[in-house]
């Protein structure tokens, strides 16, 4: 079915705020199995003091137009989104620059998405390989047409790009076609 | 450990939304299904239950901490033994495991596994950015946290590695939702064809609507017992109780961010050898592994529960499936996991008409020369069914328990989707881009 002709409105929770419902008013208790559920809005916000930790350098470079991954010293692996300690033999890895370019080894164009993200559809997000490196690294991709996604981007090469005031997100960097 | 059987079970309908009952109301809707198949009544199960293990997947939808308690009191099984699991979309099936290990173990003779999800209480967009808090916070999260997408950048990769079509994908979505048109327990039934599943709605390339299954409210609960158990329950009824025994269980996890997966050697099925998987039809001359292509967690918990069962060959010696299919993708990615084809071989393997129901006709536009071969999803699975997490793999080991019973027909009104001596069926349920997996093989006992 195209969107142009859905038949249904997606559901929203902006309903009205409700103080009073219709009740038997002879008291006839056996009534109430028969009516409907109530049905109401309950708000939950929070605001958390989250911490990188360990990962805490990682952003602390973006900030400054860095990409950092993480090596371990001992076996060698390496890490394109870092790990403070070594999945493999256990050693508490080092900070290392990660190569100025790096291919598409996926992505997907999200359409739609969750509701923090709903407003930036389409986005592209893709998982980046980088030459002598372990493990990937995922991203934003900008620079390629989201209307004509296609298997050829796999193994395309792009480079990172970083926003000039930083939210200390890993979306402070994104990839750009080289 | 010692023989373990499953000896009813029960499912709520399963609905977009129930605001007819809250959790504690579903759970009793599914539990009271189990006694009265049985015709176990319920003071009497009080008295013969000595345990619980209760599932649900996010406090955020619960928006209630400590629920599972809330669940077990309702059904009045306190002050006796309980707690609660919790692993992602496999939590239900990690459930069902609990369970068998407190009768295996010795520790209970009769155990109630009950898992529920109420994910109506917020809007999908909503319900999809708490399902994506299950993905790293840090670096994953953030960056457009949603879980379509993440399967999506998987199935892209498993077509760029092996060729996998999308109407291979839109294969599935048919199955699936056609063999719930005769589950009267089901969401989501559709009589559907490759264009239909291909002009739906995109929501995350290559996915369509009708690649995903939807989020769900219910409920579904299994009962295991002991030898002894049995004994106990049979003499309340007073009637035999067909004997599906628990034969094998396998359970397997992967790093939750899909980008720290190792590319390095397979895992291999006592089926397979390291051949199997070098040559030019692999990128780079051999198949590198997971990647982010297939689950390593699912082979893991495959070859375990093989192990125990005694499966040396699972595509002659199972029955049939009840896999966790929450994308079309990840249903073909299981089939290679679990062995039921090798690695590469899954697109193949679906338009081929392997995990087809024979009795069953499809709008799929192709001659399934192999339909019937080993049904997979014969209730639906997920997409079609409906997928309230934590009860979603117990729902599998009921439908599983009732194929094995050969009572389909009583219980779906119908007996369409009844195999035909279905000796040994193998349920599999699956958390976060295969983050934690379970695979548990139920077999009827002569």
């Amino acid at each position: 079915m195209a969107d142009n002709m859905k038949t249904r409105i997606d559901e929203t929770t902006d309903g009205s705020t409700l103080f009073q419902i219709p009740f038997p008013k002879d008291g006839n208790l056996k009534e109430l199995k028969n009516m409907s559920p109530i049905i109401f809005k309950r708000p939950y916000l929070i605001e958390y003091v989250y911490s990188y930790g360990q990962d805490s350098p990682f952003f602390a470079a973006l900030s400054n137009k860095i990409l950092l991954g993480t090596e371990c010293p001992k076996c060698g692996y390496k890490y394109a989104t870092p790990k403070g300690h070594c999945h493999k033999c256990g050693t508490e890895t080092e900070w290392v620059k990660l190569p100025e370019t790096g291919k598409i080894h996926t992505f997907t164009v999200c359409e739609l998405g969750s509701e923090a993200f709903l407003k930036e559809t389409p986005f592209i997000l893709g998982l980046i390989e980088f030459e002598g490196v372990n493990s990937l690294f995922l991203t934003r991709l900008l620079g390629f047409d989201s209307s004509k996604p296609s298997l050829d981007w796999i193994g395309r090469e792009v480079k990172p790009k970083f926003i000039r005031h930083s939210k200390f997100k890993p979306t402070d960097v994104y990839f750009i076609p080289v | 450990m010692r023989p373990v059987y499953v000896i009813s079970g029960g499912v709520s309908k399963f609905a977009k939304a129930r605001p007819d009952k809250n959790f504690q109301g579903l759970v009793k809707e599914a539990y009271d299904y189990a006694l009265n198949d049985i015709g176990l009544e319920a003071e009497k199960a009080v008295e013969l239950i000595d345990g619980v293990v209760g599932s649900y997947f996010s406090d955020h939808f619960t928006n209630q901490l400590m629920a599972a308690i809330m669940v077990q009191d309702y059904l009045g099984l306190v002050p006796k033994p309980g707690h609660r699991v919790e692993g992602g979309g496999a939590t239900g099936g990690i459930c069902f495991q609990e369970g068998w290990k407190q009768v295996a173990s010795g520790y209970m003779d009769v155990c109630l596994s009950y898992g529920f999800e109420t994910m109506s209480k917020v809007n999908t967009w909503k319900g999809n950015e708490f399902i994506a808090l299950a993905s790293d916070t840090s670096f994953d999260y953030p960056v457009g946290g949603f879980y379509s997408g993440y399967y999506a950048m998987m199935v892209a990769r498993h077509m760029q590695e092996y060729g996998t079509t999308v109407e291979q994908l839109a294969m599935v979505s048919i199955k699936n939702h056609k063999n719930a048109m005769y589950n009267s327990f089901s969401q989501a039934p559709m009589d559907i064809t490759i264009e239909d599943v291909r002009n739906a709605p995109m929501v995350s390339w290559p996915l369509t609507r009708l690649d995903i299954c939807t989020m769900s409210d219910g409920a579904a609960v299994t009962i295991l017992a002991s030898e002894e158990g049995v004994n106990k329950i049979e003499k309340a009824v007073g009637h035999s109780i067909p004997k599906i025994k628990v034969s094998g269980v396998g359970r397997g996890t992967d790093a939750m961010r899909m980008a720290d997966r190792p590319h390095e050697d397979v895992l291999l099925l006592p089926n397979e050898k390291a051949e199997d998987y070098v040559g030019d039809q692999f990128v780079g001359g051999k198949l590198k592994y997971p990647g982010v292509h297939s689950f390593r967690a699912g082979r893991m918990a495959s070859l375990q529960a093989y192990q125990n069962a005694g499966i040396t060959d699972p595509l002659k010696e199972i029955d049939f499936v009840e896999l966790h299919d929450a994308y079309t993708s990840s249903e073909i990615q299981t089939y290679e996991d679990m062995g039921l084809c090798k690695y590469g071989e899954g697109g193949k393997f679906v338009e081929e008409g392997y995990p087809f129901l024979e009795n069953v006709e499809y709008k799929t536009g192709k001659s399934l020369p192999k339909k019937g071969t080993i049904p997979v999803n014969p209730s639906g699975g997920l997409i079609a069914s409906g997928h309230p997490v934590g009860a979603t793999g117990l729902m599998q080991a009921v439908f599983a328990l009732w194929q094995l019973q050969g009572t389909i027909g009583k219980h779906f009104n119908n007996d369409k989707l009844q195999i035909n001596n279905a000796k040994k069926g193998a349920i599999h349920s699956h958390a976060g881009t295969g983050t934690y997996v379970t695979v548990s093989i139920l077999e009827k006992e002569d």
